[in-house]
């Protein structure tokens, strides 16, 4: 009985060993440096845009000039997820593809687009928000929780 | 020649620390198996986090879309938007002030992919 389990041990040790050889070795400094990069351009392009947009139109406030730079930031993002050029960035991006807002819109067409064979309305329209929901109820509570609290503290005052 | 110095500054700021950001993400995957969307959501709330104990905009000052493009700034966004309309309108102000904020981008994204949906279709693999 105990030699039996020993010869699974050895077999599974064995087995072990012989995938940790065939698995490509990710550096982490390689996934580090690419979302870095990617991320930081993503920012720049940003930075640009807002930037143009101050310049050409001086009369945008400053809020209108955010809001403005993302809904550009998130349709570029959506129409190269369409194309499929966003997978392309995202396989080496990492964290660089999906933390910025451009990743938010690329998680929200990617799927709507992937369940599009299930119809339009329980496919499209529901999947939606399968990766972005999360982030929607998350920061819808507290950010109600933090405008309950800042309300409260001041009225005490 | 000034001007051109701080522009070039600015980016430079504006690249390290957007970048810092993902790859601090990026490492949370490596090391912790933490997927996407958590990270995600932990990235949200230190934003509406930043805001809502009024360091958020000091460090916009300096970081500029370095700080607001990543998630972060969406969720100091959706904080300082009911952080306002708590103000200004009271109790109930607070739950619609966050969506009221940000309802320009999340508006754009989600007729943008509705379209992009029923134009393209998915790549079969």
């Amino acid at each position: 009985m105990s030699e039996k389990t020993n010869a699974v041990k050895q077999r599974n040790d064995r087995y072990n060993k012989y995938v940790d050889t065939v698995t490509p070795k990710t550096s982490i400094i390689k996934a580090l440096w690419h979302s870095f990069w990617i991320g930081g351009v993503t920012c720049m392009i940003g930075q640009g845009i807002g930037d143009i947009l101050a310049y050409t139109v001086p009369s945008l406030s400053q809020d209108m000039v955010a809001n403005i730079t993302a809904m550009i930031l998130v349709t570029v993002a959506i129409l190269l997820t369409g194309l499929g050029f966003y997978d392309v960035i995202a396989r080496q991006g990492g964290a660089g593809s999906f933390l910025p807002i451009t990743g938010f819109a690329n998680a929200m067409a990617s799927a709507s687009m992937e369940f599009k064979t299930e119809g339009l309305i329980f496919g499209t329209s529901a999947k939606l928000f399968t990766v972005v929901g999360p982030v929607i109820v998350n920061g819808v509570v507290w950010s109600t929780l933090a405008g309950l609290i800042n309300l409260w503290i001041l009225g005490a005052f | 020649m000034g001007a051109v110095w701080s522009t070039v500054g600015t980016y430079a700021i504006v690249f390290s620390v957007g970048g810092a950001l993902c790859a601090l993400a990026e490492l949370l995957i490596v090391r912790t198996k933490l997927t996407p969307a958590r990270i995600l959501v932990i990235f949200l709330i230190a934003g509406i986090a930043l805001e809502a104990v009024g360091v958020y905009d000091a460090i916009l000052k300096v970081c500029q879309a370095g700080v607001s493009v990543p998630i972060v700034g969406f969720g100091a966004s959706l904080a300082k938007g009911s952080i306002q309309m708590a103000r200004t309108h009271g109790f109930l102000g607070a739950f619609a002030g966050g969506l009221v904020r940000t309802a320009y981008g999340v508006g754009a994204a989600i007729v943008v992919s509705y379209i992009v949906t029923l134009v393209f279709s998915p790549k079969t693999k």
